[in-house]
């Protein structure tokens, strides 16, 4: 038990010293009461708590007891911490160590009064995550949706403000929030309350309807229209921040939907997806560009084929050199197609053409019957529009023959080839289509930004792009818009928080890995693969659901 | 004309001379056992007949055509179809999605539902088990699953890679009794077997690989006669 505590214990330490701590007090949840620094500590005694009664003990008081030891030694580490500055100046070796750290971790008390509070308050709440553990997950579901509810109102403040801001809206406003400053406990409060609230109907309509039964047509076009409808309003109720946000989401939407033909659907590992989306952008800035570097003065709608035309043929000239290469290897070969391409575009000797670091300069932004999209929350509709289509596309060719040659080959290249799967082709079909739907994004892109950096192609793109697949759930659609939405949106409206956006990127991976490796919304056979076991009995009670549907097939 | 015939095939794994001068010849109709040790090139040849090795020199003809020189994919749509050895079936899909994959060079649905009832009427258990993923079936269900595939795509001449490696004696017989029955559907069969014992009670004639060579040949009623085979792969 004290091992789960000198484990969270380190991580305590570790979100102190590096920073993220102080960075997050910065942030009322309650205004001039609990800062999101404070929940930060708060959240990991409670999960020390947890987790040791989780490990350590079936019983009722046993796991209490571990859950309080645990949270009482968390909380000795960070006394520790205190008392360790008090002797010695941390600064000259971890620069985040500062004072205001430090008045928050100690409550300004002196360094051995303020040990003992702390682990008596990690005991406290080490016991508050071991009682936790001890209540059913009926119980502590909406427990957890109302605290993130609470929790994401305080975090993004900002936002909910700005929804706010209209007049008529002013007495919601001053009653949630403190003026100037953060929320209030009664918002908070109500807040927690609400969402609890509806995460319990909710689950409770669920035990009795049963979970996989679905909505009638008529419900579902219902939501697809309130869906649609909400898209719509999104940026107007939002305004040109949320609306770029949105944008970027979408751009990486976009390069998910190509990654995931080829890695998802066909089980091609490719690092280096970002040159796609380079080529689109490059394309389309070449083409149209009223600077040095345009070529043709050609309107973004004649540009946009083109770029999506030369991607392809990118995608399939990078399938050639790799179609024998597997696994590991491949992953190497491809990441150093998209150093190639970002390195032919800096170069000094292609500078005449591609203008080397200083890019190509002057996009005009698309004009379509004499409306200019010119802001983020035009851009947005445009985006919007693309990625619908592209989804529409991926989702047909999951479906159609060749998303079923490459659901073979990922699963065994040898058979599909001896069932008569041409590799060659299905293979340079998965890099063509791939890169084509990046070279999509890439040329909005280009007309959002105005220029093309080579330095906007960094290898970094390629890895977010995977990352937010393997988030969402390799293989599925949804799985990908869920995936840029929460790797890639909630970092780019946290940006206050921006130097741990990879700290918090790098964590939350190895959780998804740990707790749901097949990700958020993950495509049915992911799902499979990894909880072979659990579901066998689900399978077996699917078979007369399989058999029914394949005689009507 | 031989519905299938080997000539003279030589393969190499780089260096290694793994086909020495193969020659062999199916008749339609006919299941012929392709027999020999660990090694002796058995896996080679068939996967040299489906275009997935190439050989040196030497041919494979279809009913005169040469197949050494068209791909894997083409193969198998002219219905030269192989069950993999150690039953490769496609672990996270279902039975039904396995067995769907089989046809996948076809374009005849009407077809594919009829053959698709064969499959299931020959191995009622995997009508059972269609909605089952099938990575979790057992070691014979799979080798039902591989056969029942490579039998979508409708092939006149199967080739079949050690169909019961690893399987309990029951379901030894119970797969010999389905490569019977595939047989008497009118599907040629070329058989490669360790289980020679139960491979020359099914095949009307059979060859013995020694090394990447043939080194014996006949009908299976000889080879159960001839005293090295009895001796090296019978047991007595
Ligand atoms: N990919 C390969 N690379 C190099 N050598 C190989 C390869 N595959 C097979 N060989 C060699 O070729 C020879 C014939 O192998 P093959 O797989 O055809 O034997 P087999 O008769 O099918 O044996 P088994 O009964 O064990 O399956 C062996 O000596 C083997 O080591
Ligand atoms: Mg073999």
């Amino acid at each position: 038990m004290w091992r789960v505590g000198l484990v969270f214990g380190a991580v305590a330490w570790f979100v102190s010293l590096v920073g993220l701590v102080e960075a997050l007090h910065g942030r009322w949840v309650v205004d001039g009461v609990l800062s999101a620094g404070q929940v930060l500590l708060l959240a990991v005694l409670l999960a020390s708590g947890w987790t040791a009664a989780r490990r350590f003990s079936a019983s009722l008081v046993g796991r209490l007891w571990a859950g309080l030891l645990a949270g009482a030694t968390v909380g000795f580490c960070v006394g520790l911490l205190v008392w360790l500055r008090s002797l010695v100046d941390l600064r000259t070796m971890f620069v985040n160590a500062s004072p205001a750290l430090f008045q928050l971790l100690s409550g300004g008390q002196p360094a051995r009064v303020a040990w003992a509070a702390a682990v008596a308050v990690g005991a406290g709440v080490g016991l508050v995550g071991g009682a936790g553990a001890c209540t059913p997950a009926r119980v502590v579901r909406p427990i957890l949706v109302g605290a993130a509810a609470a929790l994401s109102l305080a975090l993004f403040q900002e936002l909910v403000l700005l929804v706010l801001q209209p007049e008529p809206l002013a007495p919601v406003r001053d009653w949630l929030f403190v003026a100037g400053g953060g929320p209030t406990a009664q918002g908070i409060a109500a807040t927690f309350a609400f969402s609890a609230a509806l995460a319990a109907l909710r689950q409770a309509s669920w035990g009795r309807a049963g979970r996989v039964a679905l909505p009638p047509k008529a419900q579902r076009v219902l939501w697809s229209f309130v869906g649609v409808l909400l898209l719509a309003a999104l940026p107007i109720a939002g305004g040109p921040f949320v609306a770029q946000v949105l944008v970027i989401v979408g751009l990486y939407t976009l390069m998910g939907l190509g990654l995931n033909l080829e890695v998802g659907l066909a089980g091609l590992l490719d690092l280096g997806f970002v040159a796609f989306f380079a080529i689109g952008a490059y394309t389309v800035g070449l083409l149209t560009s009223v600077g040095d570097h345009g070529i043709a003065h050609w309107s973004f709608w004649a540009a946009v084929p083109v770029a999506v035309l030369v991607s392809l043929i990118a995608g399939v000239i990078l399938g050639i050199p790799v179609l024998g290469i597997r696994g590991d290897y491949l992953a190497i070969a491809t990441l150093g197609f998209g150093e190639i391409v970002r390195l032919l575009v800096l170069s000094d000797a292609l500078r005449p053409w591609f203008g080397g670091s200083q890019g190509v300069l002057a996009i005009p932004k698309p004009v379509l019957a004499g409306f200019e999209f010119s802001g983020p929350q035009h851009l947005y509709y445009l985006t919007v529009v693309a990625s619908a289509v592209v989804a529409y596309v991926a989702w047909r060719l999951q479906d159609s023959r060749l998303g079923r040659a490459w659901m073979a080959i990922r699963e065994d290249e040898d058979v599909a080839e001896a069932l008569g799967i041409n590799l060659v082709s299905v293979k340079l079909l998965a890099y063509g289509l791939g890169a084509a739907f990046a070279g999509v994004g890439g040329a909005i892109f280009a007309v959002m930004v105005g220029s093309v950096f080579p330095h906007s192609f960094q290898l970094l793109i390629s890895i977010q792009v995977l990352a937010l697949i393997i988030v969402g759930g390799m293989g599925s659609i949804p799985g990908v818009i869920v995936g840029s939405a929460v790797l890639i949106g909630l970092p780019e409206l946290l940006r206050e928080f921006g130097e741990f956006r990879f700290l918090v990127y790098g964590a939350v991976l190895v959780a998804m890995m740990l707790l749901r490796p097949e990700g958020l919304l993950p495509a049915a056979a992911q799902r499979r693969e990894l909880h072979a076991a659990e579901e066998e009995p689900a399978g077996l009670a699917r078979t007369p659901v399989g058999a029914a549907t394949e005689g009507g097939a | 004309m031989a519905l299938l015939e080997l000539e003279d095939l030589h393969v190499y794994y780089g260096n290694i001379h793994a086909l020495k001068g193969v020659s062999l010849q199916v008749e339609a109709g006919e299941i012929v056992a392709l027999l020999g040790a660990n090694g002796a090139g058995k896996s080679t040849t068939l996967n040299t007949v489906s275009g997935l090795l190439r050989p040196r020199s030497g041919a494979v003809r279809l009913e005169g055509e040469d197949l050494t020189r068209i791909p894997p994919h083409r193969i198998v749509e002219r219905g030269v179809v192989q069950v993999p050895e150690g039953r490769r079936v496609f672990g996270q899909l279902t039975v039904l999605e396995n067995l769907e994959m089989g046809a996948f060079t076809r374009t005849d649905s009407q077809g594919v539902r009829e053959d698709l009832e064969r499959v299931f009427a020959l191995f009622p258990r995997l009508k059972e088990r269609a909605a089952q993923v099938a990575g979790t079936l057992s070691g014979g269900e799979q080798q039902m699953l591989a056969i029942g595939r490579a039998l979508m795509a409708r092939p006149r001449v199967l080739l079949m890679d050690e169909p019961s490696m690893g399987l309990a004696p029951l379901l030894v017989e119970q797969i010999f009794d389905a490569i019977q029955e595939i047989n008497r559907q009118g599907t040629t069969i070329l058989l490669v077997e360790q289980n020679a014992y139960m491979a020359l009670q099914v095949a009307h004639r059979g060859y013995v690989l020694q090394t990447g060579q043939v080194v014996l040949s006949g009908s299976a009623e000889e080879l159960r006669e001839n005293p090295e085979v009895k001796r090296a792969y019978l047991g007595g």
